[in-house]
């Protein structure tokens, strides 16, 4: 049952970005994600969802309750069809941006997740995976 | 909606709430420019005590009103980040130094205030 629930949210402007922020919030919570869990998985798709709305212009963020038969966790796809990332590897890099921001957002999205994979073609778009699983 | 900048003494007091988008960030940057310009005060407290997310935009906006402040001639503390909320600072790499209480705060303020 829970692993049929599933929230999308379409962002294209920088409310966008806080309401995909509640969207999580209120999954990762109502999962069982201790306060901090909650955080970091906030703050995580808050980075992704910025990112959309500041390279792409518009993207969806999708959420969904996953299950490995032993532990219960989140997922979250960060999908655009925007210009894509010319190097990933550069985009990885902690202090690498390209729009004066800190350079941490996709770097500090994979330290603050379990699991991290990025598919990004160049006139494609990118997507991105995250997943964290309940302790 | 616009964060609210108080008066007191002769500080200015910012408590921000809940979820701060980007626009909301940069708002709060530019009213305090023209208050610390227009009011003259000497401290600047910015309360992140009911923020339940900062992330790397966020952190680099309360980054510059610190430096911006410190610029013009005004003394910032940043009070009251919430545990889960630093935890997840240090994670994404970032370092926003000299966070303190609330009590820690005022009382620094209310040192160079009256």
């Amino acid at each position: 049952m829970e692993s049929m629930q599933e929230i999308n949210v379409y962002l294209k402007n920088d409310f966008d970005i806080v309401a995909a922020r509640q969207a999580v919030r209120n999954v990762s919570k109502s999962m069982g994600f201790g306060l901090v869990d909650q955080t970091r998985i906030t703050t995580a798709i808050s980075e992704l969802a910025r990112n959309i709305v500041l390279y792409a212009g518009e993207g969806s963020i999708y959420l969904r309750v996953i299950n490995n038969g032993l532990r219960k966790g989140i997922e979250i796809l960060a999908s655009d069809d925007g210009p894509g990332i010319v190097d990933i590897k550069l985009a990885m890099q902690d202090g690498y941006t390209t729009s004066r921001g800190l350079g941490t957002g996709l770097p500090g999205t994979k330290r603050l997740m379990d699991e991290f994979s990025i598919k990004s073609s160049l006139g494609e778009g990118t997507q991105v995976i995250v997943r964290k699983w309940l302790r | 909606m616009e964060i609210p900048i108080l008066k007191i003494d002769n500080c200015l007091v910012v408590s921000i709430q809940g979820s701060l988008s980007d626009t909301a960030a940069l708002d709060l940057q530019e009213s305090l420019a023209r208050d610390i310009s227009q009011q003259e005060p000497v401290g600047v407290l910015v309360d992140l005590t009911a923020v339940e997310i900062v992330d790397s935009f966020v952190a680099k906006v309360l980054g510059d009103i610190s430096s911006m402040s410190k610029l013009m001639g005004v003394d910032v503390v940043v009070t009251g980040i919430q545990p889960g909320v630093a935890i997840t600072l240090i994670e994404l790499g970032i370092t926003l130094g000299g966070i303190l209480n609330l009590q820690k705060g005022i009382d620094l303020l209310r040192a160079s205030c009256k």
